[in-house]
């Protein structure tokens, strides 16, 4: 035969498509997917079936409706259903944008597979845990360095509960300070995670939201004018959801300051700043890190996560129970915080996101993290440089001095044709790819996010520009094909929002739908 | 001079590659990228963390650093409280392991068709186990869970108290109390001294035109059942309150559902469903309640529910009444969500379906029967009484030492040095019940590890 070229153009691709059934369609009475643990004949002679003592109300009169499945089938199920979803290993994963979506390194799946890990209980005595201990502790001597805080703590199980954090500490130092009632609010910007300002809701705060300027800043102006005796905090990013590193950001938390508030730092995505620029440097008194973002532990269909809060010396009575510190050469559990917040989740945090993220650190070194930034950043230009190329595309806001992310615009080419960024999203899906707009509201109209992480080759980057390119290509020319689309995922286009927004037609799970459609021809289609 | 490696976690660094790249941007290096971050705001020093490991050395090095823990699967242990050993079937380890869910995060329901659907069939077989029609895609943990139960009744009743008894998590109430002030108040009541349930009395004393909830946790715990349930939410009725119960979902294959005796909400922990307690990594929180727009208006949480698609025949799946959510309306929104425990719901799913009605049963048998047997046991030792409490129990029990002479952390140090992590320390959380401690027993102990334990302590009192 001749050779045989492969072509380098769009994906020839399509998604496993099973038309799986929803689990409870696979019941067959009396299959069982595993047998638990029985009591010992001794047991059960000297004790009795133990229910018998059950008051009778309290007995569970009716066995759940669970289906009946033999393992193998429950199995095959769930294989095909995880083929059906597009996991960052499987995708050049650079279209959840602000998300960083890199590399989760194999072998830190191995090491937390450990027994040594799993089988720990958070209660276990101190002296049991001193590896578990010691590696907590060092990767906050870590992130100290990177960061130029003094203190971490790993409970949060994400960025939203990060945020939910620093604003309680927020609260709880102003309290302390007799200013609990009369600062009662908190200042956030629009290119930002709606955590920030929902997370300081939830702690009683008034929002005031700075929207950016011309050129893409939150504007230091408005900020002068929002701060007050009123104002107890500042949560900001930089870069936003942009991707613009603001370089007046000192005289924002200098304002913040001089009016009395605490200024915290949102770096649930810190990837183009390691070993680059720091929080403390720049004015802030807390910061936060996604370790399921920056540095690298998987995203898990959305968690657990984990997110390491780091603070300046003077919080740190107001820290969450409890910080792990060294003393001598062991490991131990501090409670003694004296304004301490409490608790925002169990016990000390995602334990082996804390164990993945410490060996992903100590895999790259000083060096090695620097050039996860460099590239990171490298990438994110590359790739900026071709899009903005492509037809129907704008980015708004600063020119060039973009670092890790870039907010686009398909604004242009909705003008000329018609085709939104969400018929793009499922366009993308028919090329094995991921793609996000924006978090609402869009203040860049046509939004979308990407972020191209260090974790990809040029050619991986090529291969989502030729993506982009093609169907800009087709918006001109066939848009049809993208309002149909998607054509090569695992199911078709939804086409009415009626069963997620009429609560006379949704269902959350399947006895409702049950409820609602069995045998009711009509409402099902 | 010595050669550069390539990192293998890192593309792009090769120089010829890197070049080029710079050279199609237009700039001549990477440094040019960083111009709008100010000198004075550079970090021009070298971070102070060890040298990068090759894999090999990697491995060892965190391998030798996980030697130093000693796991519950090397020793007896009898510690639960909120995070509880039990059987995990493999097939749950060998999906909660696969690469297409582990990296997947917030893709669409095009990208992510089979994401969706899990989590819908997690929705729908927990919905089972607890005879309610709405569960959430999951908060962070039972605390959390209960916290925005509370939130929620609160916003139902424009009312800001909520009253929890004193045998709650301690854990939990810290928790509760951070969610919720400074909105909330929490209101804590008595319980009756022989059999730790609620005192309704002085529920009732507390109960005012302010209160939007009653909380409370079933089994309990210190263990025992709350068998006044029905009569809890009667009372709370009676006055427009809003009747919550925490539960531990792996109790429902013998005990009723809190659905059945009155709960508007209910909420809990996913861990025992399959998750490994990893430290306290493995916690996971749900809420569910009835179909009713009312309640599902309030949940934070993603909810997915079921649509056709343009194919005859084809499920779809997306997000029920997105507008609810913070990430359509920022702070107009309820609450906040975001990244929370997803993987942990996907294994408690794939758990029960698993398990179905037969397992639940079975199990929630062997639980009972073994931890029956442990009280037992340990009851036969003249200086111990357990239980503490005169009540049934589920799987934990609170063993009261008073009478040894001796503090739990004394018989606990002494346990560990004969291979058993004893039951946890209630001295500081409860210190009306002097020296006792709390043991859990599950489906994992055997006769032989519960009479180890009766042994040991014979020996040491």
């Amino acid at each position: 035969m001749q050779e045989i070229k492969s072509q380098k153009k769009v994906r020839d691709f399509h998604q496993a498509k099973w038309n799986e059934p929803v689990i409870f369609e696979l019941h067959q009475k009396g299959e069982r997917g595993v047998v638990p643990p029985r009591t010992e004949e001794k047991i059960a002679s000297t004790i009795g079936d133990g229910v018998s003592k059950l008051p009778g109300h309290l007995k569970r009169s009716r066995a759940p409706e669970l289906p009946e499945i033999s393992q193998n089938r429950v199995l095959r199920h769930y294989l095909r259903l995880s083929q059906e979803t597009l996991g960052a290993a499987f995708n050049v994963e650079i279209g959840q944008g602000t998300c960083t979506m890199k590399y989760s390194p194999v072998v830190n799946e191995k090491l937390v597979a450990s027994e040594k890990l799993r089988s720990l209980h958070p209660k276990q005595d101190e002296e049991t845990v001193q590896g578990t201990l010691k590696a907590t502790y060092e990767l906050d001597l870590y992130l100290r360095e990177i960061s130029g805080m003094d203190y971490f703590s790993f409970q949060p199980g994400s960025g939203t509960q990060a945020l939910f954090m620093m604003a309680s500490m927020v609260r709880a130092y102003h309290e302390a300070n007799g200013e609990g009632e009369q600062r009662d609010e908190i200042i956030t910007t629009i290119f930002s995670h709606p955590s920030q300002a929902a997370t300081a809701t939830v702690k009683g705060y008034k929002i005031i939201t700075l929207y950016p300027d011309e050129n893409g800043f939150p504007d230091l102006e408005k900020l002068k004018d929002a701060v007050s005796e009123r104002t107890a905090g500042f949560v900001v990013a930089n870069p936003e959801d942009t991707g613009i590193y603001n370089s007046k950001i000192k005289k924002f938390t200098k304002v913040v300051h001089d009016a009395g508030g605490i200024c915290y730092y949102d770096q649930a995505n810190a990837n183009g700043l390691l070993g680059i620029t720091r929080a403390k440097e720049a004015g802030f008194d807390m910061c936060f890190f996604n370790l399921h973002k920056t540095f690298s532990t998987p995203h898990a269909c959305g968690g657990p996560g984990s997110g390491a809060v780091g603070v300046v010396e003077r919080l740190k009575p107001y820290l969450p129970k409890p910080i792990i510190e060294k003393h001598g050469e062991k490991y131990v559990l501090n409670t003694n915080l004296e304004h301490s917040i409490g608790k925002v989740r169990s016990y000390y945090g995602v334990a082996q996101n804390i164990i993945r993220a410490y060996a992903w650190i100590r895999a790259l070194g000083p060096d090695g993290l620097k050039a996860v930034s460099e590239t990171a950043v490298l990438n994110n230009n590359y790739l900026y440089s071709k899009i903005k190329e492509i037809k129907g595309v704008d980015v708004p806001y600063a020119e060039g001095g973009r670092l890790e992310q870039v907010r686009y615009s398909w604004e242009p080419l909705y003008q000329d044709t018609g085709i939104t960024t969400e018929d793009i999203s499922r366009r993308m899906a028919d090329f094995a790819h991921q793609y996000w707009t924006s978090h609402h509201p869009y203040v860049v109209p046509q939004p979308f996010t990407l972020e191209p992480t260090e974790s990809y080759s040029k050619e991986d980057l090529d291969e989502y520009i030729r993506s982009l390119t093609h169907i800009s290509n087709e918006a001109y020319t066939s848009p049809e094909v993208i309002q149909s689309a998607p054509h090569c995922s695992s199911i078709h286009k939804i086409t009415t929002d009626k069963y997620f927004e009429d609560p006379e037609h949704w269902a959350i799970t399947w006895r409702a739908y049950l409820k609602k459609y069995k045998n009711t021809k009509e409402k099902q289609t | 001079m010595t050669k550069t490696i390539t990192h293998p976690y890192l593309p792009n660094t090769n120089s010829e590659i890197k070049t080029q790249m710079l050279k199609e941007i237009g700039i001549e290096s990477i440094e040019e990228l960083y111009q709008t971050i100010p000198d004075e705001l550079r970090y021009t020093g070298k971070l102070n963390i060890p040298e990068a490991l090759n894999e090999f050395e990697l491995k060892r090095e965190v391998g030798n650093l996980l030697q130093e823990n000693k796991g519950t699967n090397e020793v007896i242990s009898f510690l639960g409280g909120g995070c509880w050993q039990h059987f995990i079937p493999a097939v749950c380890d060998e999906i909660a392991s696969r690469a297409e869910f582990v990296t997947a995060y917030a893709g669409d329901e095009y990208e992510d068709h089979g994401r969706f659907q899990v989590l819908f069939e997690y929705q729908s077989l927990l919905a089972e186990l607890l005879c309610v029609d709405v569960v959430n895609v999951p908060t962070f943990d039972w605390g959390q869970a209960a916290a925005t139960a509370i939130r929620m009744a609160s916003r139902l009743t424009k009312k800001r108290e909520a009253l929890v008894p004193k045998t709650i998590a301690p854990e939990r109430l810290k928790i509760i109390w951070n969610y919720c002030s400074p909105d909330i108040e929490i209101k804590l009541i008595d319980y009756q001294e022989a059999t730790g349930e609620l005192d309704l009395t002085d529920l009732k004393n507390n109960i005012s035109g302010q209160t939007a909830a009653i909380y409370f946790e079933n089994p309990s715990y210190l263990g025992f059942l709350e068998t006044q349930g029905e009569e809890i939410s009667r009372i709370a009725k009676s006055s427009d309150v809003i009747t919550i119960v925490g539960v531990d979902p792996i109790s429902l294959g013998v005990l009723e559902s809190p659905a059945q005796y009155g709960a508007d909400i209910i909420c809990g922990e996913l861990q025992p469903l399959g998750n490994p307690m990893n430290y306290g990594g493995g916690q996971s929180g749900f809420i569910a309640t009835r179909d009713e727009i009312e309640y599902i208006s309030e949940f934070p949480s993603r909810l997915f529910g079921i649509t056709p698609t343009s194919q005859e025949g084809e499920y779809g799946f997306g997000d029920v009444f997105y507008d609810r959510t913070s990430f359509a309306k920022r702070e107009k929104g309820k609450e906040s969500v975001g990244t929370q425990t997803s993987m942990c719901a996907i294994t408690a799913g794939v758990y029960l379906a698993l398990m179905g009605p037969e397992g639940m049963a079975e199990l929630g048998q062997t639980i009972m029967q073994r931890s029956q047997y442990a009280m037992k046991k340990l009851n036969e030792i003249e200086q111990i009484t357990s239980s503490y409490f005169n009540n049934v129990s589920f799987k934990e029990f609170v063993v009261d030492f008073n009478e040894t002479g001796k503090t739990v952390a004394e018989i606990n140090q002494y346990l560990l040095s004969k291979g058993i992590y004893g039951g946890i320390d209630l001295s500081e959380e409860f210190p009306e019940l002097g020296q006792s401690a709390l043991f859990c027993v599950t489906e994992v102990h055997s006769k032989a590890d519960i009479d180890a334990l009766a042994k040991e302590l014979r020996s040491f009192l």
